[in-house]
């Protein structure tokens, strides 16, 4: 190591993947996974998500959720973020889940056309 | 690889315990399933340290959501896999459940044992994988010693350990900052640095947890404390029956040398330091600090008379500081956040954290980190979950074979250095041992003597003479043959240990005898006097178990299981037990469906 600023630059180079295990309030990526979730393409989506997410380099939780009775809209997507309503996107394509992270989780633009529920959640 | 970052991380404890309940195995099936499930590039899987609560591994923890499932067995790693990971059900039955509410808990930060525990020195324990040097840097590894070492001077770095009222982890408790300025102003150039990584007190595994959890902030600590003293050199001396630290330890040694963060010109600096390891036998003995290096120098290990302390004469004769594993530990949290940080946690003359080990008749056994003031009812009670059995506390043993007893008049009492000195106990290194009822405490007082007694070097007379004196008159106590004077010779016999033995072995063997006989009088006056052992523990003097007529329901189970057939009796009629054949083993009334036995 030859000075602080190249350990500052390491650090920030590997530090992405730990601030998954800390308790700070991020955006929320959560994908209906239930049995018929995981057959209407669901695992299609979240490798969807997890591609942009990478590309993008954002600081969001990715985590599924069982069935959550709209099957007929599967797959199924919501968004969370701090402090503002859980909104649900349906009939998703791979494409569809670009749009939303740019717009909703990047630029904060809930994508009407797609939502189909929200949910106050009390800012949580 | 098409995909850097993970949308989780499962964390598994590959500490020490969890290893011996057997993670590793549950590493591998996890692995298999992953891969069958094509998860294996979504989901990475982290080997860490110790969390603490060994006693409900093997543990595993899954991030982003922070889900705590424990006790696992191989059969469950596919339920986890196909409910949780694929489907995002967590799967309650294999989560914690707390022994009162028995209500499932899925985070682990809200589990009582958690709850009140603050994390400092254990903070990256259980939360990064010690193997690598990537994660401690990406939580903030290293950045205290560059700073030290670019934007500090030595003075600097020393003054704000002072301000930071850092106390050694080891036992004694001397002041961590001014034994550096000690040794700083000792007259040479060649001077070491040490860790003692003996740990020898029986029940303890503090400092084994943190090198095996987080072996990069112990280097990075003895790094600024080299800094600080002007060392070059050092060494970390762990007992050999630690192999997981030692590996864990190399492997986190040549990491940092790789990277630069060991070796010539730190950080661009004139500074440079080399690390070793140093392994012991295992000797009790060799903890003590002049013993620890005449084994290093390769002689026996045994202690030397005091002064010339270490700070002037120490390795090899050169100026020397030796500090314990923990104390290594805070410096890297002192030098980033500051002295006042971390003095804001814990007592006026104690600050900062304490890491200890609860062992005994206690639910939540295990690891724990607490700021210093914190009682020992919450310790007990809300951590450890209180005791097991449901029988009544009765006393905590803390400081190991150099401490002493906290009786349950003291639960209230803020723990810190001073207040258990007071009271005859002593922080020692962080064992506590949690006794109910059923502890004969001079039986506690026989173990922790016999151990000393057995592990004194036998240099010097009154150590390697009067522990053994002590340890017959104790012997003889258990075996109903203990005289009047007895307690009055003990007294006098640990005093005078106490007074003239040549090193901190021999000067605190006698502890856990003065300290039980203090608050235990009436238990040694019953075994010499009445020759009965209240707690029923001493072989021989127990009082026998007698049946209560009325509960009875003649079922006839203690009979069966008496290994001296002391009981007899009609089914459906009361049994009885015979007295005076009846050698107090207890069997007959763990079995009995009604509460019928108990001790007379
Ligand atoms: C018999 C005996 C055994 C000891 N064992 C240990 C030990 O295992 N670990 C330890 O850190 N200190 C042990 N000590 C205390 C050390 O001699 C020394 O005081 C300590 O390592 C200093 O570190 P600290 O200032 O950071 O506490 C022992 C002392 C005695 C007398
Ligand atoms: S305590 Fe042991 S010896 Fe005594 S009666 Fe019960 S089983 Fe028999
Ligand atoms: S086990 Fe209990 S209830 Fe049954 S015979 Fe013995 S004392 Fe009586
Ligand atoms: S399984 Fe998808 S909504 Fe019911
Ligand atoms: S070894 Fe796993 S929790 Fe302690």
């Amino acid at each position: 190591m030859k000075s602080l600023e190249e350990l500052r630059e390491l650090r920030s180079k590997v530090q992405k993947d730990l601030e998954m295990r800390s308790n700070s309030e991020r955006p929320k990526i959560i994908i209906g996974m239930g049995t018929c979730g995981i057959a209407a393409g669901a695992r299609k989506i979240l490798k969807a998500v997890m591609k942009e997410i990478d590309k993008r380099g954002l600081d969001v939780i990715v985590t599924q959720t069982g069935c959550i009775g709209m099957c007929e809209k599967e797959p199924l997507l919501d968004v969370k973020m701090p402090g503002k309503d859980r909104v649900t996107y349906g009939n998703l394509t791979p494409a569809d889940v670009k749009m939303i992270i740019v717009e909703h989780v990047i630029n904060g633009n809930v994508v009407e056309d797609l939502a189909i529920a929200r949910f106050d959640e009390g800012g949580n | 690889m098409d995909q850097s970052i993970y949308r989780s991380h499962v964390l598994i404890c590959t500490g020490t315990g969890c290893v011996s309940s057997g993670s590793k195995k549950i590493k591998t099936v996890l692995e298999d399933e992953l891969a069958e499930h094509d998860l294996s590039k979504e989901i990475k899987i982290v080997e860490t340290g110790c969390h603490g609560f060994c006693e409900k591994g093997p543990i595993m923890i899954v991030y982003p959501e922070g889900v705590f499932y424990c006790q696992l067995k191989e059969e469950d790693v596919a339920e986890i896999v196909e409910e949780h990971f694929l489907k995002g059900r967590i799967v309650d039955r294999l989560l914690f459940k707390e022994p009162i509410s028995e209500e499932s808990i899925p985070a682990y930060q809200d589990i009582e044992f958690y709850k009140k525990q603050r994390r400092i020195v254990l903070s990256n324990c259980g939360r990064i994988d010690p193997e690598s040097i990537e994660e401690y840097i990406a939580s903030g590894g290293y950045e205290a010693a560059g700073k030290a070492i670019t934007e500090m001077t030595p003075e600097e770095v020393i003054q704000e350990v002072k301000d930071s009222g850092l106390r050694g982890r080891g036992g004694g408790g001397f002041p961590t900052g001014l034994k550096w300025d000690f040794t700083r102003k000792a007259a040479g150039d060649k001077k070491y640095i040490i860790c003692n990584a003996d740990e020898g007190d029986p029940g303890a595994f503090m400092d084994r947890s943190l090198l095996e959890g987080d072996p990069h902030a112990v280097i990075e600590g003895m790094i600024i404390a080299a800094y600080a003293i002007g060392a070059d050199e050092g060494y970390v001396y762990v007992r050999a029956e630690y192999p997981l630290a030692i590996t864990r330890l190399q492997k986190a040694i040549e990491q940092a040398e790789e990277l630069g963060l060991l070796g010539d010109n730190l950080f661009g600096s004139d500074f440079s330091f080399d690390l070793h390891i140093k392994k012991g036998a295992g000797a009790f003995v060799c903890g003590e600090e002049t013993a620890l290096m005449a084994s290093i120098e390769g002689k026996r290990g045994m202690p030397r008379p005091k002064p010339p302390f270490p700070a002037n004469k120490g390795l090899w004769g050169k100026p020397t500081n030796i500090n314990n594993v923990e104390t290594f530990g805070n410096v890297p949290y002192i030098i980033n956040e500051g002295a006042e940080a971390f003095s804001s946690v814990g007592t006026e003359n104690s600050s900062g954290t304490k890491v200890f080990a609860l062992t005994g008749k206690i639910n939540n056994t295990g690891l724990v980190e607490v700021p210093m003031g914190i009682t020992l009812r919450e310790i007990v009670f809300d951590i450890g979950g209180g005791l097991t059995s449901g029988k009544k506390f009765k006393a905590v043993q803390t400081g190991g074979p150099s401490g002493g007893c906290i009786t349950s008049d003291y639960l209230d009492l803020p723990i810190d250095y001073d207040s258990l000195k007071e009271i005859g106990a002593m922080m020692g290194s962080g064992g506590m041992v949690v006794m109910d009822e059923g502890t004969c405490m001079v039986d506690v007082a026989k173990f922790f003597l016999d151990f000393t007694q057995s592990e004194s070097c036998g240099k010097c007379t009154p150590c390697r003479e009067g522990t053994k004196r002590m340890l017959e008159i104790l012997n003889r106590i258990c075996e109903g043959e203990g005289k009047e004077g007895d307690i009055e010779l003990l007294l006098e016999l640990g005093e005078h240990i106490k007074d003239t033995a040549l090193c901190g072995l021999g000067q605190t063997a006698p502890n856990p005898v003065l300290s039980t006989i203090k608050y235990f009088r009436n238990e040694y006056e019953a075994h010499i006097k009445d020759k009965k052992c209240p707690a029923g523990v001493c072989q021989g003097l127990a009082a026998a178990y007698v049946i209560d007529e009325e509960t009875c329901v003649g079922c006839g189970m203690c009979a069966k299981v008496c290994p001296v057939d002391a009981i007899s009796g009609k089914p459906k009629e009361s049994y009885q037990i015979d007295g005076d054949i009846c050698i107090s083993c207890g069997a007959c009334a763990q079995k009995c469906p009604v509460d019928a036995i108990s001790q007379g």
